[in-house]
């Protein structure tokens, strides 16, 4: 972990890997859909909007893993200041409010026809919304110390303790559907268990894994943007002051 | 469990969703490529001025 701390073997890596991440994640999704939406028999109880489901469960859990990944970056930046924590942090904070986004609006698509409603105040989907207001306060919190540039170092801290106390939210979407009384189902998926059969669980399984790769390739182009922006900015400043 | 009582068509739903959803992920992807690209562009350039 340490060695891909350096930029410069992080480049190195990330050249090959941006590209490699992205169209691997691409193709993978594109069959995850076209097999969950043209391949698969509708569901007894859901009917058609099941289909739904292998784009809403892959945006809830790269929202939920988005937060994840800041938090553990905060900590490292924290810690250890490793030069690219706080850049990896960032870079998922894009990616993070897009798939939370994306989650929340075809939840609520789905669950037009299969509560009757198209919100409803409980508590998984209150707890959602809440990681979505998370981020544009971390957006707008990372936006605000790198254009102050007299923060500084105490600027980019703040945004990191944003980063790990907002992680609190993550266990309490997790459990909410157990904690509290909810529309939502309970987990359907847990370690080495499912309640879903086969035939919808593997399109869901490739729809995450397609999404997870788009996602890892995202996060890896926007750490390699704001490298390049950083790198950019501090050649300027020492040309100035020369 | 009670669902689907409404008796709604599934389809526009799950087009709208797959719509809303594909256009988002496509839209991302595109921004952050073309975001990298540009960047490291300028970056060439002040490195060499």
């Amino acid at each position: 972990m340490h060695g891909f701390a350096n930029p410069a073997r992080f480049l190195r890596m990330a050249r090959w890997l941006t590209p490699l991440l992205l169209v691997a994640g691409l193709v993978l999704t594109a069959v995850a859909m076209f097999w969950g939406v043209f391949a698969t028999p509708a569901d007894r109880l859901m009917g058609e909007t099941v289909r739904i489901l292998y784009l809403h469960v892959p945006a809830a859990w790269l929202g939920m893993g988005g937060w994840t990944m800041i938090a553990i970056a905060s900590v490292v930046e924290l810690v250890w200041r490793h030069p690219l924590a706080a850049i990896a942090a960032r870079a998922a904070a894009v990616p993070g409010a897009v798939f939370t986004a994306v989650c929340l609006v075809t939840g609520s698509i789905w669950g037009r026809p299969a509560w009757g409603t198209w919100w409803v105040w409980d508590g998984r989907l209150t707890s959602m919304l809440v990681l979505l207001f998370l981020y544009f306060g971390y957006l707008a919190l990372a936006g605000a110390a790198q254009r102050d540039m007299s923060a500084g170092a105490g600027g980019n801290r703040v945004t990191a303790i944003f980063g790990l106390v907002g992680a609190v939210n993550i266990p309490i979407i997790n459990r909410s559907v157990i904690w509290w009384n909810s529309l939502h189902q309970p987990p359907s998926i847990t370690l080495g268990n499912s309640a879903i059969d086969t035939v919808f669980l593997l399109p869901l399984l490739l729809a995450t894994l397609g999404f997870s790769l788009l996602f890892a390739g995202i996060v890896l182009a926007r750490m390699r943007t704001l490298l390049a922006q950083v790198q950019t900015e501090a050649r300027l400043r020492r040309r100035a002051l020369s | 469990m009670r669902i689907m009582n409404e008796g709604l068509q599934h389809w526009p739903f799950v087009i709208a969703a797959y719509a809303i959803g594909v256009c988002a992920t496509l839209a991302m992807v595109a921004w952050s490529w073309f975001g990298m690209k540009r960047a490291e562009q300028r970056r060439e350039e002040v490195r060499r001025k």
